[in-house]
């Protein structure tokens, strides 16, 4: 089937369109401006809880999740927006991180004994794979290694028998629906479908605390603006336009002789490794971490966010990612009943009439 | 002819006034919990006709007795006095029993019956005494199966003796017992023999005799559960099917996953449930045939939302596959929602037809439920009738030519976007269908559509497209190895050692199994 031909080649990305026509100062301004907001938030956070610019928990946690998820954004459209596959299973690499944090967070606060819900299923002692949890660095490299194997053993098998298109999505659809099944036993040892909850402290620092949780805020901006910036550098590379035409023509790319499975392979892992950060720094910020988030409906509400601001730019998903969770945070409020209906909406309209997101939609005003 | 003689006396004996046995309601009512259980238990031993509306009552919850402790029968809202008792005084009040009473209840019934004159009545009476019979009911086992001359009926009682023999005092008639229950296949054998192995059994000859039996049983039992385990397979196989045979369809000919099929098999359950609701309004006495009319019914209801849904949102979207995959899940965002703000979140009621309830026994641990067996029936009829209509109508022949080549097809004057249409309401329409079969056998909620959706994404996968001896293998397959799988490694680990197969077949095939051989290349 063709694919149909992005019009926009990479070069000529947004950014750079928008710099263009924004002028390269205006872009950048703006973009220091908004990282000035989000640096700024968990500072003001830490003022009096009487202070009229004093930032509640409440919405720093948010906005902090809301980030997470810009990250998680971020790498979905890295596979799909630049490489052309449709991935709905990467809640199951954000979850992978979140639970590798979750058993250091699990340690820590049971001290020396067990956590809390292997004793209540009369364990006696750890089981292998959580050994060595203990420590922080250990930790790091799980959040790591974890979704990345795991990516890597799954592409290097997807990609090998040229698994693409719709089948490479049921695939990793029925991927983390099965990681999902798994993580509700409670045999496999990760707390069942309770999960991972009331956490104590992280490196010793108390976990609810004003100063732990502004801490934990930026170092997730830190990694969204690193990501970013990686996203940027490998979009502008050779690397990244090896990408777009695998997207665009996978046959003639192979023609041309490159062998499309180690690109694949590489931006895959690349994209799991970031969720699997982003849920890291999810974990503790929240304070859960269970099973559902590996929920098929998780993932594929992540399609609609890169879809939504705008697939193949490095903003746009983002801007999803921001306007999606806002919306729903206010309707989940105010109408829950309709959420569903909005967001079922939302999925068709993108499809049908913004192909190209609310980036695509800017541009076009702009040229007129 | 002693029987005969035997039992027209007992039929003479039932036909004797209620008021012979005054006293056994009487002292039922009056006994305090702990008597009456004695009072069953001698009941048990010397069964008697003339109590059986008695315990039937009592089994009913129909018992009552008044403040004077005179017992009576409730019938229709009036209290029947049973024996001499004359106006009820004050409000009489329903006897409660405690579960150890029921139990024995059951057992003093099940010897009650084995004087009825139907064999089937008495055949269930010895199997119900085969798990419950004391061993005061030893002397009237003996009894009625020296009397019996039904071999089923007369089988089921050596069963039922042997089950208490295994406590007699004499190792003879021990070891006779334990050869006896190495006949049978029930699975209370097995537990009745390994009680008897783990207890402090003496005689060796008994023991060993004991050891034999138990493999014999065991072995048996192995079969039923064997072919149990393929008959569930083989039921979920169906459903599968009924599931994953209209995506199959839609999938080769537009290449499109519709996400919201499982929604269609959730909407065909409701309109089950609807059609179920308008026969107890407007025709009780018909109320049987409500699965039958469903049928249709269903069918054109989604059949319609299928068709209304390519018209309006997919045929816009084609040439893009994966963006259809995403509005075809906001559409079933949509749907499911509706549904809960239209029927409520809760599951609805869905009962079988009388005609679908029961099953058939064919070993003492394997029964097939009629259900189910109308379900594997119904999807290889659904796929008998979608062959014909793939393969012998004027539409099939558009339907596969558009599917292997759509460009082709439209030259040549197929109307590839009516073709298209027809075929998603095809599609639709016996997902709708497997709706109707769904509704049968498990919950009707609005998230019914979703605990299938992945499975028969996956049958699609593994069986190809275009082809329905693929779909069929692949659905058949997958059920069949879900169930084996199941009680080995348990259900979960099943199901993701099935899909990490999957992805390794793939590996080889990445077609599927049953490829169209083609050359065309994007």
């Amino acid at each position: 089937m063709n694919m149909p031909m992005n019009p926009m080649p990479l070069n000529n990305s947004l950014l750079a369109r928008a710099a263009g026509k924004l002028g390269p100062r205006a872009s950048l301004g703006l973009g220091l401006l908004v990282l000035a907001v989000l640096v700024a938030l968990p500072l003001l956070h830490l003022l009096p809880a009487d202070s009229a610019l004093h930032v509640s928990a409440y919405t720093l946690t948010l906005v902090g999740k809301i980030l997470c998820y810009a990250v998680v954004a971020l790498a979905l459209d890295l596979v799909w927006g630049y490489a052309g596959m449709l991935s709905l299973g990467h809640g199951l690499f954000f979850a992978l991180g979140g639970y590798a944090m979750g058993m250091y967070l699990m340690r820590e606060s049971a001290g020396d004994g067990l956590p809390a819900f292997m004793t209540f299923l009369s364990w006696t002692e750890l089981p292998w794979y959580w050994y060595g949890t203990s420590s922080f660095l250990w930790t790091l490299c799980l959040v790591v290694l974890a979704p990345g194997l795991l990516a890597l053993v799954f592409g290097f098998f997807a990609f090998r028998s040229r698994i693409k298109g719709v089948y490479f999505s049921i695939m990793t659809q029925s991927l983390t629906f099965a990681g999902m099944l798994l993580f509700f036993r409670n045999e496999t040892g990760f707390g069942g479908n309770n999960g991972f909850t009331s956490f104590r402290s992280i490196l010793g620092f108390d976990i609810t605390a004003t100063g732990t949780r502004a801490v934990l805020f930026l170092c997730i901006v830190a990694l969204l603006a690193g990501s970013l910036y990686l996203g940027l550098r490998l979009a502008r590379s050779k690397f990244g336009r090896v990408l777009t035409a695998l997207r665009d023509a996978e046959n003639r790319l192979m023609f041309c002789g490159y062998d499309p499975r180690g690109y694949k392979l590489f931006i895959w892992v690349l994209s799991a490794v970031l969720c699997g950060l982003a849920g890291a720094l999810y974990v503790p910020l929240v304070g859960i971490i269970n099973p559902s988030e590996m929920s098929p409906t998780n993932s594929i509400e992540a399609a609609v966010w890169v879809a939504l601001g705008g697939r193949g730019t490095l903003i746009g998903p983002l801007l999803g990612a921001g306007l999606v969770n806002g919306m729903k945070s206010w309707f989940t409020v105010a109408f829950p009943e309709y959420w569903l209906f909005f967001l079922g909406a939302l999925f068709i309209v993108i499809t049908l009439y913004l192909p190209k997101g609310v980036i695509g939609l800017l541009r076009k005003e702009k040229e007129q | 002819m002693p029987t005969l003689l035997y039992r027209m006396l007992l039929s003479l004996a039932l036909l004797l006034p209620l008021t012979s046995h005054a006293g056994d309601a009487a002292d039922f009512v009056a006994a305090s919990p702990a008597r009456q259980a004695q009072l069953l238990e001698s009941w048990a031993a010397a069964p008697d006709p003339a109590r059986l509306p008695l315990l039937d009552a009592l089994q009913n919850g129909r018992l009552v007795g008044d403040i004077a402790k005179q017992p009576f029968i409730e019938q229709d809202g009036r209290y029947v006095a049973v024996e001499d008792a004359a106006q009820p005084q004050g409000i009489p009040k329903k006897l409660r029993l405690n579960n150890r009473l029921r139990g024995l209840l059951a057992t003093t019934q099940a010897s009650h019956q084995l004087l009825d004159q139907d064999s089937t009545v008495r055949l269930a009476a010895a199997r119900q005494l085969q798990k419950s019979a004391k061993p005061a009911q030893l002397a009237l086992l003996d009894a009625r199966l020296a009397a019996e001359d039904d071999k089923a009926v007369r089988d089921a009682l050596a069963l039922a003796l042997a089950n208490l023999q295994l406590v007699d005092s004499d190792p003879a008639v021990r070891l006779a017992a334990v050869r006896l229950l190495g006949e049978s296949g029930e699975p209370l054998a097995r537990t009745r023999l390994e009680a008897l192995l783990a207890s402090a059994e003496s005689d060796s000859r008994v023991r060993k005799a004991a050891q034999t039996s138990l493999s014999q049983v065991e072995r048996r039992l192995l079969l039923g559960e064997l072919l149990g385990q393929a008959f569930s397979g083989l039921s979920l196989g169906s459903i599968l099917l009924l599931a994953a045979l209209g995506l199959a369809i839609t999938f080769g000919l537009l290449g499109v996953i519709n996400m919201a099929h499982g929604e269609m098999l959730m909407l065909g359950a409701y309109t089950t449930w609807l059609v179920q609701g308008a026969f107890q309004k407007f025709a009780p006495g018909y109320l049987d045939l409500y699965p039958l009319a469903a049928l249709p019914v269903a069918f054109l209801v989604t059949a319609a939302i299928g068709m209304a849904l390519e018209r309006t949102v997919i045929r816009h979207l084609y040439g893009r596959p994966l963006e259809t995959l995403l509005a075809t899940w906001g559409i079933s965002l949509i749907l499911i929602q509706a549904v809960r703000v239209l029927f409520g979140a809760q599951n609805v009621e869905v009962a079988n037809p009388s005609w679908l309830s029961g099953g058939l026994q064919l070993l003492p641990n394997l029964v097939l439920p009629y259900s189910r067996l109308a379900i594997i029936g119904f999807a290889l009829f659904v796929v008998v009738l979608t062959w014909l209509l793939l393969n012998r109508t004027r539409l099939g022949l558009n339907v596969r030519a558009v599917t292997q080549n759509r460009n082709m097809a439209a030259c040549c004057g197929v109307p590839t976007g009516r073709v298209d249409m027809l075929a998603f309401g095809l599609g639709s329409g016996i997902a709708g269908l497997g709706g109707v079969a769904l509704s049968q056998i498990g919950n009707v909620g609005p998230d019914l559509g979703q605990s299938y959706i992945i499975d028969s994404f996956l049958v699609v996968v593994l069986g190809g497209v275009g082809q329905l001896a693929g779909t069929v293998m692949a659905a058949s397959g997958l059920g069949i190895a879900n169930k084996l799988l199941e009680p080995q490694i348990g259900a979960v680990l099943g199901k993701i050692l099935i899909l990490a197969l999957i992805i390794l077949f793939i590996q080889k095939r990445p077609q599927g199994l049953f490829a169209l051989k083609g050359r065309v290349i994007d």
